[in-house]
């Protein structure tokens, strides 16, 4: 911080926080995506502590009634169900299943596969293999079919729901961690580190793992969007979260039954999964470019004349 | 080529004995078939006697022994629901699933390769955007939905396609439209950026140069180039097209080995769950042996 009034220091650097958003702010579709993200976190915080109440009311008059009118209030815009609760209320309200599942899947796979993969690429070779062919194991068989065993052993709740969708992801992880340790490790400032007398916990932490998180939070924001699909499908199948828990699957199976009178009861479910998972796949994708330093600048002010 | 083939199948075939050895006992854990083939009036002589039929008795550690002996004489045991030799079951929806599965695997093969190119040549022009759009859609929508949209719009309002079940070739187009979009989706992505990588490499600079064309240099020169990935990704969709499988076949009523496998477990028919899980997974080990076949052909370098 003292070099800060050398004229040949580069000119402050903004947080990298600010600068990121600095970014997003240009891109307008990446922003929209951030920005229909961020509603439906709020949604799944907020939602059943505020439209709890009224996406469980029954109102037997209101029976699948129509979409696009305002006749029963603003909270009927998108129509009804089979028992006359608000299809909005209760796309909000699931919202919050639908969210913690994926996040809790997501994370724990994340950290259990970041963690085998560091020990699997920096470990000997032995224990490199042993556990690159456990992530063979795992994606060798249709996930969907595994879970569904699984979970028609052990109850569908929430909690077992993220044990099982964690377990099929941890080989994505695991793979790319330990293929980007395998390069990333023969490079100089490791060697520096280990002559400077690193101990191979600060070497693995400190030295290597910055260097693989930004392609990480990039896989993952993409398995989010996956982890969402196969938990719908799921639930959609009967085996996932169970009624009177609703999640966005859950409602297009409950519609099902309905489709040739009453569309919208399975439409708006669907659409909101669609919109979540484009959303996601928009972000992570400019995620990519925007954490690699080598390919930063396009996203960066000044940069038109490359567009 | 031969020490790789013999390597890959070992860890195959380990990899197989843990899942059977773990599914077996799974499905042993979802509870007694007997509660669901006799009916709730059935004296405790009648279930002893449906039990010893099916060999239910025994302590699990013998069953798990008597059906890995009669494995190793390729007997897959029973299917309790029909009372047929469990394979003879799971061959026939399979040829089902193949069937699908090579159709529309094919379909995506051609068109993302020839539509991926295109968009890497034409790169953010009005059709790369196009296409990318479609297929960001495409590997968006949940595939359920997309099915019972399909069914709403082309079977119930236009009346042009059958709803469910087999039979003419109009029954074999919802079914694959329905599990193509997803992998058509990664997989333009896929060829997409790889062909931009290889249509900016010099070899590309000195073909221009020489004054070849534009189509040959997209389908001669760097196609190939750019397959490698392509190739990878294209294996891995083969197994989530079984996951695919599984969905497609339960809402068009597809009699497919997916379909077969959710019955399968919901009616406790356990030696049919065992048997499904062991062909797939040969299936899906074939299908891996067969990419690395396609590496050999594409890249020499690999052949050494």
């Amino acid at each position: 911080m003292t070099l800060a009034d050398d004229t040949l220091a580069p000119p402050a650097e903004k947080p990298a926080a600010l600068r990121l958003l600095a970014m997003l702010r240009r891109d307008k579709v990446a922003c929209l995506a951030a920005a229909f993200l961020v509603l439906v976190i709020l949604c799944a915080l907020f939602g059943p502590m505020l439209l709890g109440e009224a996406a469980t009311k029954q109102n037997l008059r209101g029976r699948n009634a129509p979409p696009f009118s305002l006749e029963q209030g603003w909270l009927m815009v998108l129509g009804a169900d089979q028992l006359g609760r608000s299809l909005l209320a209760r796309i909000v309200v699931a919202a919050q299943n639908t969210m913690l599942v994926a996040a809790g899947a997501v994370f724990f796979s994340a950290l259990i596969g970041t963690v085998l993969g560091l020990f699997a690429g920096y470990g000997g070779k032995k224990t490199g293999e042993a556990i690159a062919r456990l992530a063979d194991v795992i994606m060798s068989f249709p996930s969907l079919l595994l879970a569904v065993i699984v979970l028609y052993v052990f109850n569908p709740s929430v909690a077992n729901l993220i044990v099982v969708l964690a377990i099929t992801r941890i080989p994505v992880y695991l793979r790319t961690t330990r293929a980007e340790i395998l390069e990333v490790r023969e490079r100089m400032f490791v060697q520096a580190a280990k002559v400077m007398g690193a101990s191979h916990r600060r070497i693995m932490f400190r030295h290597i793992l910055p260097m693989v998180l930004p392609t990480l939070l990039t896989i993952a924001t993409l398995d989010f969007a996956f982890v969402m699909l196969a938990e719908s499908s799921l639930s959609f199948l009967g085996i996932g979260i169970q009624p009177p828990e609703i999640t966005w699957g859950l409602m297009v199976a409950q519609g099902r039954p309905y489709l040739n009178n009453a569309w919208w009861l399975a439409f708006w479910p669907g659409l909101a999964i669609i919109l979540t998972t484009m959303s996601l796949n928009l972000l992570s994708s400019w995620m990519r470019i925007a954490l690699d330093p080598v390919q930063r600048w396009r996203l960066e002010g000044g940069a038109k004349n490359n567009g | 080529m031969l020490r790789f083939a013999r390597k890959r199948m070992l860890a195959s075939l380990v990899s197989l004995v843990g899942l059977v050895i773990l599914v077996f006992f799974l499905v042993r854990l979802t509870g007694d078939p007997t509660d669901l083939y006799l009916p709730i009036d059935a004296t405790d002589a009648m279930r002893e006697q449906f039990r010893a039929n099916n060999g239910l008795n025994d302590p699990l550690i013998v069953q798990f022994g008597r059906y890995v002996w009669d494995l190793l004489h390729l007997d897959f045991g029973d299917s309790i629901r029909r009372a047929r030799p469990a394979i003879d079951v799971v061959l026939e929806a399979f040829v089902w699933t193949l069937q699908l599965a090579v159709i529309t695997m094919s379909l995506v093969a051609v068109l993302a390769v020839v539509l991926g190119s295109l968009c890497a040549f034409w790169a953010g022009r009005l059709f790369d955007r196009a296409v990318t759009f479609v297929s960001l859609i495409g590997a968006s929508a949940p595939d359920f939905w997309i099915a019972i949209v399909a069914i709403v719009l082309f079977s119930i309002h236009l009346g042009w396609l059958p709803t469910s079940g087999t039979g003419g070739w109009q029954f074999w187009i919802l079914p694959v439209s329905v599990l193509f979009i997803r992998p058509f989706g990664l997989i333009v992505q896929v060829v997409r950026g790889s062909m931009i990588g290889a249509l900016s490499s010099p070899y590309v600079k000195t073909a221009r140069a020489k004054g070849v064309k534009n189509r040959p240099i997209i389908f001669v020169h760097t196609l190939r180039n750019a397959m490698l990935p392509v190739v990878t990704v294209m294996g891995d969709q083969a197994a989530a097209l079984l996951n695919g499988a599984v969905v497609v076949e339960t809402i068009f009523g597809f009699p497919g080995v997916g379909k077969l496998m959710i019955d399968a477990i919901l009616q406790r028919d356990f030696n049919v769950i065992l048997a499904a899980i062991m062909v797939t997974a040969f299936a899906i080990f074939l299908m891996n042996l067969l990419i690395d076949l396609a590496y050999l052909l594409l890249d020499p370098r690999i052949r050494a």
